[in-house]
């Protein structure tokens, strides 16, 4: 009984060290980025004097982090949308129809689990490149490369496989009962996804566009290669803003940035925690 | 009736290809042309952007036994990719121990601020951990003032010999929450009569850890070590980019950031390539091997 107690005094002081060592640099960010330049000379453990909100203002104009915010809803949303717009149809079909080769396309899409977008990122950009250079007299700008659409794009397809992969085992649970109601009523195989199959797989759609949100809105790697010039993702902003920094010493503005960049993945986190680890728990794992 | 039969399967096979085209020339053009051409194009030297291609054979694969470089990154590979994953898996499992057992109040919000680091960027990550590491004004130097414990004090981001660590502790910062969960969730799927004989035995939790839980997960660790080769060696490069560059002066490059350097920056894109088919080998047949040797009984519950 002992051993019991000191055993759950102990496992109490580790979480709880873990716990800390998360929440206190976090909520240190938010605390810091309300602070007046002078302050950040000082020991960094002191409480903001006042609410200094000229860092915001100062991130969104000068930083143009609301433009890059900007940016990043626009290729966050473009790219969910073109992932599902491709990969329901194909995970309906190859989970719910006999044809010929139906597993060797299966095993096709599932070997693309096993490329990790960070070996292939520079043959994208080459690709792309060369695209322009073919483009150069219709385009003499270039196309593809800074272009957020193709962004999306990018990001859309390097998804496509983890987005078959989950659909597809859902799918595959789907009675057909539904489904053989709907073709007596006269229902084309189109009616039968839109009207029957895709309002029953709601929950693993809505537990995808969760994995792919974060991962759209968290990636730098991809943005930073492919989007080389003037304008930028969020991500690839903070990046820039970390750099300007350390020669300029700006920590207010800086910090600023990191809440901005920060809060709506929070905010989300926060909505959708349950989902999230449950679909984790079904073996919707990413990395 | 049977012209009938032929029309359905005509017009099935014709929303069949039009369901699978999109999705699968996406697929094909940005996934499975760039992976062939990380192969190909590791046979040839080429800057990526001049007409001067040169085929070269297995001569970039040689030059690489001889870069120094890649060997310091291919060792930092290493010890990031052991020292994280032995701290991360014993603290996740401690946790997540701690997690199931435990009836306290606020274990749900615990575990709410445990997963954090999980869905922030990573370039989050890396400016939080430049505040923390910071010289002069970062936390833990501040921190280790506060307590009086001067000499303790380092450059944490600019010592050669210490940053791998400092690396290593961000990594683990980021990925603890993630294991727990996962582990959360295959230590619920052990009956709880198991534990509740056990006690009646007197055997102690920590005993009960030993002698049921851990055996009884064991397939879940084993599949969980394939995720840890995968992520260490992606993130200690994402990481890695963010925070220190690489630097300072090499101390900190990783196989995957030599390779983007390399290939890049420094447009030796055959020779970035060459880099990139050396990690997935590696990582390849470390998850073989890996496989292989935590093999065992498969325990029933």
């Amino acid at each position: 009984m002992k051993s019991n107690k000191l055993f759950k005094i102990l496992s109490f002081i580790l979480v709880t060290l873990i716990v800390l060592s998360i929440f206190v640099p976090v909520v240190w960010v938010f605390l810091a980025s309300v602070k007046e330049k002078g302050e950040f000379y000082g020991s960094p453990w002191t409480m903001p004097a006042g609410i200094y909100f000229q860092n915001f203002i100062d991130a969104f104009k000068e930083a143009r982090m609301g433009e890059y915010f900007l940016n990043s809803v626009i290729v966050t949303i473009l790219a969910l949308a073109i992932n599902l717009v491709i990969s329901v149809p194909a995970a309906n079909v190859i989970s719910r129809f006999e044809f010929k080769g139906r597993g060797v396309l299966n095993t096709f899409f599932m070997a693309g689990l096993f490329i990790n977008v960070n070996y292939i990122v520079i043959p994208i950009f080459l690709m792309l490149v060369n695209g322009d250079r073919a483009l150069a007299e219709l385009m003499p700008n270039g196309f593809f490369i800074n272009n957020i659409f193709v962004l999306a794009l990018v990001y859309a397809a390097t998804t496509v496989p983890f987005t078959i992969y989950l659909l597809g085992g859902y799918l595959k649970t789907i009675s057909s009962t539904y489904e053989e109601a709907a073709r007596l009523d006269g229902a084309s195989n189109f009616q039968v996804m839109t009207r029957v199959i895709i309002p029953m797989a709601k929950p693993s759609i809505i537990t995808v566009i969760l994995f792919n949100f974060l991962s759209y809105w968290n990636d730098y790697i991809i943005s930073l290669t492919l989007m080389p010039g003037e304008k930028r993702t969020l991500q690839v902003g903070l990046l820039n803003l970390m750099t300007a920094q350390k020669a300029a010493a700006n920590y207010g503005r800086l910090y600023a940035g990191m809440v901005i960049v920060m809060v709506p993945a929070l905010i989300f986190y926060a909505l959708i925690q349950k989902q999230m680890i449950a679909g984790m728990a079904q073996g919707g794992s990413k990395e | 009736m049977k012209r009938n039969h032929s029309k359905r399967k005509k017009s099935n096979l014709r929303f069949i290809i039009l369901c699978t085209a999109p999705a699968l020339l996406a697929y094909i053009v940005f996934m499975i042309v760039p992976t062939i051409n990380v192969f190909r194009m590791s046979l040839f030297k080429w800057s990526g952007f001049s007409a001067n291609k040169q085929f070269v054979g297995l001569d970039n694969f040689k030059i690489l036994l001889d870069d120094q470089n890649f060997i310091r990154a291919f060792q930092n590979t290493v010890l990031l990719l052991v020292v994280v994953t032995s701290v991360t898996i014993v603290l996740a499992l401690l946790l997540a121990a701690i997690m199931s057992t435990s009836r306290a109040k606020g274990k749900n919000l615990y575990r709410f601020i445990i997963f954090i680091p999980n869905i922030l960027s990573v370039v989050v990550i890396a400016a939080i951990f430049s505040a923390i590491y910071d010289q002069e004004h970062g936390l833990l130097n501040g921190l280790l003032n506060l307590l009086h414990l001067s000499s303790w004090k380092h450059m944490w981001l600019g010592d050669q010999k210490i940053i791998i660590f400092s690396v290593a502790a961000a990594m683990v910062w980021q990925s603890v929450g993630y294991y727990m969960v996962m582990y959360t969730s295959s230590i619920a799927n052990v009956p709880d009569s198991l534990y509740e004989s056990a006690a009646l035995d007197g055997a102690t939790q920590s005993k009960q850890f030993f002698s049921i839980t851990l055996p009884l997960i064991w397939q879940n660790i084993r599949s969980s070590l394939t995720f840890y080769i995968i992520s260490s060696i992606n993130l200690s490069f994402v990481l890695i980019k963010a925070m220190t560059g690489g630097g300072p002066d090499g101390a900190s490059e990783v196989l995957l950031s030599y390779m983007y350097k390399q290939a890049y920056t420094n447009s030796s894109y055959g020779y970035g390539m060459a880099i990139g088919v050396v990690i997935f080998l590696f990582s390849f047949l470390l998850s073989l091997i890996v496989n292989q040797v935590t093999k065992r009984e498969t325990l029933q519950y």
